[in-house]
């Protein structure tokens, strides 16, 4: 599991890969929060399309960044989610929190 | 008649880094029917979330053993189980509650939403002190 975080300006993307379990989800989750404190984006993407695998823990993951977010009046924004981990996503009502782009 | 086609059973250390071992595992066993895609990656999901939830509830205290049973029965069908002997469940109908989690902050509380949703039948068992078993089923296409 790999992330690699880019800021431009009042945006932060984090680029996600691998496989996103409860076991890796944590220094994704502390490397995020790093820059975000930091920062403070307006927006804040995280980029699943390199992600191969996701359980809730991906849940839990976005879930905690929308509620640091909200702290300062933020958005996040989900990008590429492949067709298992939206589904993933859509139990949960993902996409009451935070927009979901796909791309073509 | 359910016949048992094929079967698989291993033990692990109720460690993080054995989840991504224990879905790797059961996904490769399971190959052999010739799964799709998506049949492959709702196990895996199914099995994640039961593996995660003996790590972080089960053994929250102590370090124990996660005993799995993979079973490929006739008609294409799989059984998986996945047991602990950890501390139990007070209330399993509450506990498979969406969004209801004991874990906080970062625990989406879907574990158990998410095995149901994924898969055909769960099962769930469990006495406070002495563990939990969790048995899903799926139905694969035939192909």
């Amino acid at each position: 599991m790999q992330c690699s975080i880019f800021t431009s300006g009042n945006m932060v993307t984090a680029k996600l890969s691998g496989e996103l379990d409860h076991h890796s989800a944590k220094s994704i989750r502390e490397q995020i929060d790093c820059e975000v404190e930091a920062v403070q984006p307006d927006k804040l993407f995280l980029d699943f399309k390199d992600i191969t695998f996701m359980d809730s823990s991906g849940i839990g993951l976005v879930m905690g960044r929308y509620r640091l977010m909200q702290l300062h009046g933020g958005e996040v924004i989900i990008l590429n989610p492949s067709p298992s981990i939206r589904k993933v996503m859509r139990l949960a009502g993902l996409g009451r929190l935070a927009k979901i782009e796909t791309s073509a | 008649m359910i016949k048992i086609i094929n079967q698989f059973k291993m033990e692990l250390l109720a460690r993080s880094s054995n989840e991504s071992f224990a879905r790797a595992a059961i996904a490769a066993f399971i190959s052999q029917l010739d799964p799709t895609v998506e049949e492959l990656s709702d196990i895996k999901t199914a099995v994640s979330e039961a593996v995660t939830n003996c790590i972080v509830h089960a053994y929250k205290e102590q370090l124990g053993y996660i005993y799995i049973t993979v079973r490929i029965l006739n008609d294409n069908k799989v059984s998986i189980k996945i047991k602990d002997k950890g501390c139990g469940i007070p209330d399993v109908e509450k506990a498979m509650e969406p969004l209801y989690t004991t874990a906080g902050g970062e625990r989406a509380g879907l574990g158990f939403a998410v095995m149901e949703s994924f898969t055909d039948k769960l099962t769930v068992h469990s006495a406070v002190g002495r563990g939990t078993t969790v048995i899903f089923h799926k139905q694969l296409q035939t192909r």
